[in-house]
């Protein structure tokens, strides 16, 4: 059994919720409110876990296996995703594609499940989000591509753990081109608020909560952890390609990695505060410049 | 050095796509700025070598006149045409930005076969100037307002700039600042030429300027 390999995933579906709640805390910060504890989403989830859940007659199994699959899948992204130092549970060349499949199936499913519901709402916002993920799938590959070239390595262990300050100083245009690209991914895929707003419910424009409406108690709290694991994965994938500090110290490493996450949670919020949400028809257009970034860095590689 | 230099050349590429993504008309005033501080950067480093007084001119002039002197006359102008952003130019603004990526990997193929003479202080300089040539031609051809044209001539001249400071070591300064005062001056007569359509048509749409023809 590979033990080390468990800290990651282990440190990830604990430490998820609080990645939200710092990024709570710093728009709270930008307007001016104290914002709620650091915690609350811990407390939520506990409050949803103890509720019953109530499902309409007229939802089948694909409904139930909605919020089994969101919280599943990313666990199982969790293992495949090298993290601070510490190494993936199962790692074998090509598996960066099983991660984009790992999360598009659980994308697929929470289609599924709101279009299960029959209702007109949650079939608007399935539609949106195949749109968008449909736009936002290439240039998630494209990045892994690039990184995978540029790493050497065709396994997540060689392109998250194995990127070094040596490849940086080699392939620092084409790093950067990846990391801007998987952060404008990072913020479409996690609804977040170029793309989709969060924090809003019952609004024409929203995406990703249209879809979890009839959703309650347990399965919401699924929903929303899985969201929450979601979130962590991408960033932890940034945070690879964009911070590799290999100090060789376990502690260090792991301590510049959820400094790096924190810091990245700040940025999120920033973002968030700062921007405000573009209109439904720009968003194909911000998702064409994030892969316009993916292809000319690829362009760059195979030059 | 040359990491550095690589990395001026993507931020480059990645102020070219957002002046063909971008609507609003002052964004784009201030992309073109950015970019034209960036090259005066470029030039500043390209020649790090053998830097002498007549580089540092180039490179200084450059960044005066591209970062503060045109975007204020551009801006001045377009506070006086009461223009926000650019309606439906005739190509839309995602198969703008997809050519502007294709332009990229175009020049990418085109450099690498082009003969010059001597070599380009980074591999990448080439590509770039030739992107820039291309996003400002095209920016030219394919927006209505006579700003973003304006602004298409001046990133224009910014690819033959970028190809200057990478490849002619040996141009006499004498021409590059002649460019530069030429530039200027083009500058000048767009903003008031930009003034005078605006006044007459109440708008600077040059696709109006077409009634002048009975």
């Amino acid at each position: 059994m590979n033990t080390p390999g468990l800290v990651g995933p282990v440190v990830a579906l604990l430490a998820a919720p609080l990645f939200l709640g710092v990024i709570h805390r710093t728009k709270a910060v930008f307007a001016g409110r104290n914002g709620q504890p650091m915690l609350q989403v811990y407390f939520d989830l506990a409050k949803l876990l103890r509720k019953g859940a109530v499902l309409s007659r007229t939802t089948t199994g694909v409904f139930a296996l909605g919020p089994a699959v969101a919280i599943g899948a990313p666990i199982a992204a969790l293992s495949l995703l090298p993290q601070a130092g510490f190494p993936s549970l199962i790692a074998f060349p090509g598996d960066f594609v099983l991660l984009a499949a790992l999360l598009a199936s659980a994308r697929f499913l929470t289609m599924a499940a709101a279009l299960d519901t029959g209702s007109s709402f949650e079939g608007m916002g399935a539609s949106r989000e195949a749109t968008f993920s449909a736009l936002a799938e290439p240039v998630l590959l494209l990045c892994l591509a690039a990184a995978a070239r540029v790493s050497g390595s065709a396994s997540l262990t060689g392109i998250v753990g194995g990127l070094t300050e040596a490849d940086w100083q080699r392939g620092a245009p084409v790093l950067l081109l990846v990391g801007v690209a998987l952060l404008g991914v990072l913020l479409a895929e996690n609804s977040r608020i170029p793309v989709d707003d969060p924090a809003t419910h019952l609004e024409l424009t929203m995406i990703h909560e249209v879809m979890v409406l009839d959703h309650g108690g347990p399965d919401l709290a699924w929903i929303q952890w899985g969201a929450a694991l979601k979130l962590w994965v991408m960033g932890a994938l940034s945070v690879g390609v964009m911070l590799p500090i290999r100090t060789g110290s376990a502690w260090l490493d792991a301590a510049s990695f959820l400094a790096a996450m924190a810091g990245l949670a700040v940025a999120i919020g920033v973002i968030e505060s700062t921007i405000a949400r573009l209109r439904m028809a720009r968003v194909p257009q911000f998702l064409i410049g994030a892969g316009a970034f993916a292809i000319v860095a690829i362009a760059l590689i195979l030059r | 050095m040359r990491v550095l230099l690589d990395t001026l050349m993507v931020l480059l590429v990645f102020t070219n796509l957002r002046l063909l993504g971008v609507s609003r008309l002052n964004a784009s005033i201030r992309t073109v700025a950015t970019q034209g501080v960036l090259l005066g950067i470029v030039a500043l480093l390209a020649n790090s070598g053998h830097l002498t007084l007549r580089f540092i001119a180039i490179g200084l002039a450059g960044i005066a006149l591209k970062g503060v002197v045109f975007p204020w006359l551009l801006l001045r102008a377009l506070r006086g045409a009461k223009v926000r952003r650019e309606v439906e130019p005739f190509v839309g603004y995602v198969p703008s930005v997809l050519a502007g990526v294709g332009s990229f990997l175009i020049a990418l193929w085109v450099a690498g076969r082009l003969p010059l003479p001597g070599t380009a202080a980074s591999d990448l300089l080439v590509p770039t100037s030739l992107s820039i040539l291309f996003v400002g031609l095209f920016l030219v051809v394919s927006r209505k307002k006579a700003l973003s044209q304006a602004l298409g001539y001046l990133v224009f001249e910014n690819g033959i700039y970028a190809f200057g400071v990478g490849i002619a070591y040996e141009a006499p300064a004498l021409v590059e600042l002649g460019i530069l005062l030429d530039v200027f001056v083009a500058v000048f007569v767009m903003g008031i030429t930009v003034f005078h359509i605006s006044r007459e048509f109440d708008s600077i749409d040059t696709t109006r300027l077409a009634t002048l023809k009975e």
